[in-house]
């Protein structure tokens, strides 16, 4: 479904992806873990087409993405730190939205309803708290129902309740055979969400492995423990 | 387009300052028309006015507005919307609100006490120049990252445009006042689009006559009706420049 090939970018001197080759297919559920400044969040940006790649090219289903961006119908994405006009109110930061998509597919308003924002539709962006922002970037990157779900940081500054709501809505999500592609230095939250761990480390993809393979390899039945094994273990 | 352009001019008229910059703009035209028994009189007072602070307000507005809407164009870019459509809408945005409240507040008095080509051409310079210094403001907030640093260059390119580059013109024309340099001086005004505007409206007023020399070859050229055509290209070049390298460096501009 979506595919990089020899992506490679550079901020100024500073070397932020390396020859990035990747491809994702539907219904995978794959966690984009490494340390901070690993270049995730702009192999992320760069699939979004909000950042462009000096060289190499991406690829969604099977068209390229810089010629066509009707692919991005296809995808929900939330952002690590959402960023809104400030004087806007939710309400209108959801109707605005609502009409650029303008989409005749049936609205997802599951998170939505649960997150209860209708209570604060009338509240001010510049108002809100870091955890209400990621509630109504969540509830965005839900609401059109789309076929890849990119997802940075999701549960970050989200209570325990709402992150195991989204939680829940990934995991429903993933069971109608989406493609998932979630950033998270969370390790133990992971366990049974993902299906595919991919590891970047210096612009570097270090390893892409199915859960199993990783667990069998490191034998042990936790993802975190398994990647911190793993990567204790020589360079083979 | 229509959708995000709908946005930002909501947005823009919620703002109030466009509202106040046409109480402002109504209560220079109509007091310099009342204090001024001629009309033409009260056109030059109020043209230097004008040219002083209409490209201010639309050049400061422009670039600060866009600085803000960075946020606004992060939650856009991410949806199947073009960059471009974003950019024009923007731009589309800022200029026809400031544009408009030029003519509400300046516009209708001139249209009052004017006769009607003096003040057809004053209304058109009026908005050109509006355009031009909102898209003046799109090149400079693009090239500059830095939000300070972006509205230091515009004040500077206002300072330019609005004070520095008569000061250049007179220095030369007294430097080089014993060569035949009237011919260059059309040229060079093509410069600076204020100039340009001030030219075309001096020379509707027919005062002219008080420049002198170069005054009469300003005549020969800005009024027939080829000067005209150039002159107003040239303004509308003014937009287009400026606009369109920074719409290619918006498209490839990492969000």
């Amino acid at each position: 479904m979506i595919e990089a090939k020899n992506i490679c970018k550079r901020f100024g001197k500073l070397e932020v992806l390396k020859n990035i080759n990747l491809q994702f297919n539907k219904g995978e559920c794959i966690a984009l873990i490494g340390p901070n400044g690993c270049g995730k969040t702009t192999l992320i940006k760069s699939i979004l087409g909000m950042v462009l790649p000096n060289s190499g090219e991406i690829f969604f289903n099977q068209k390229s993405i810089k010629k066509d961006i009707n692919y991005r119908k296809h995808i929900g994405y939330m952002p690590q730190i959402g960023k809104y006009p400030e004087n806007m109110t939710i309400g209108q930061i959801i109707s605005m939205v609502k009409g650029i998509r303008n989409n005749a597919t049936l609205l997802d308003e599951s998170l939505y309803q649960q997150f209860e924002i209708d209570k604060i539709l009338q509240k001010r962006m510049s108002t809100l708290s870091g955890g209400t922002t990621q509630k109504v970037s969540a509830v965005l990157a839900f609401l059109f129902n789309p076929d890849v779900l990119i997802l940075d940081e999701p549960t970050a500054g989200l209570d325990p309740l709402a992150s195991e709501i989204l939680k829940e809505k990934i995991i429903a999500e993933k069971a109608k055979g989406k493609l998932v592609l979630i950033t998270s230095h969370l390790l133990s939250e992971l366990d049974d969400l993902v299906s595919q761990v991919m590891f970047m480390q210096e612009g570097n993809i270090v390893f892409h492995k199915t859960v199993e393979t990783l667990k069998k390899e490191a034998g042990v039945d936790k993802i975190s423990k398994a990647i911190i094994q793993v990567l204790k273990l020589p360079k083979v | 387009m229509n959708r995000i352009l709908k946005y930002v001019i909501v947005d823009i008229v919620k703002n109030k300052i466009v509202l106040a910059y046409a109480i402002i703009l109504a209560l220079f035209s109509w007091s310099t028309f009342s204090l001024e028994d001629n009309a033409s009189k009260g056109l030059l007072t109020l043209l230097n006015i004008i040219l002083l602070t209409v490209p201010l307000v639309a050049i400061l507005f422009s670039t600060i507005y866009i600085y803000k809407s960075s946020e606004f164009i992060e939650l856009l870019v991410s949806h199947p919307i073009k960059r471009s459509k974003i950019w024009w809408s923007l731009f589309a945005g800022l200029a026809s609100s400031l544009a408009i409240a030029f003519i509400v507040g300046a516009g209708i008095p001139i249209l009052i006490y004017v006769d009607f080509l003096k003040a057809f051409m004053m209304l058109s310079v009026g908005i050109l120049i509006t355009i031009i210094f909102v898209a003046i403001a799109f090149l400079s907030s693009i090239l500059c990252r830095d939000k300070a640093k972006g509205i230091g260059v515009s004040i500077l390119l206002w300072l330019y445009f609005a004070l520095l580059f008569d000061g250049v013109v007179l220095f030369l024309m007294f430097q080089f006042s014993d060569y035949p340099i009237e011919k260059i001086m059309v040229g060079i005004t093509a410069l600076s689009p204020i100039d340009l505007s001030r030219i075309l409206i001096l020379l509707q007023l027919d005062v002219s006559a008080m420049m002198g020399y170069t005054g009469a070859i300003f005549k020969d050229f800005f009024g027939t009706s080829i000067g005209l055509v150039i002159s107003f290209t040239l303004l509308i070049l003014w937009i287009v420049v400026p606009f369109s390298i920074s719409l290619i460096k918006f498209k490839r501009k990492d969000l």
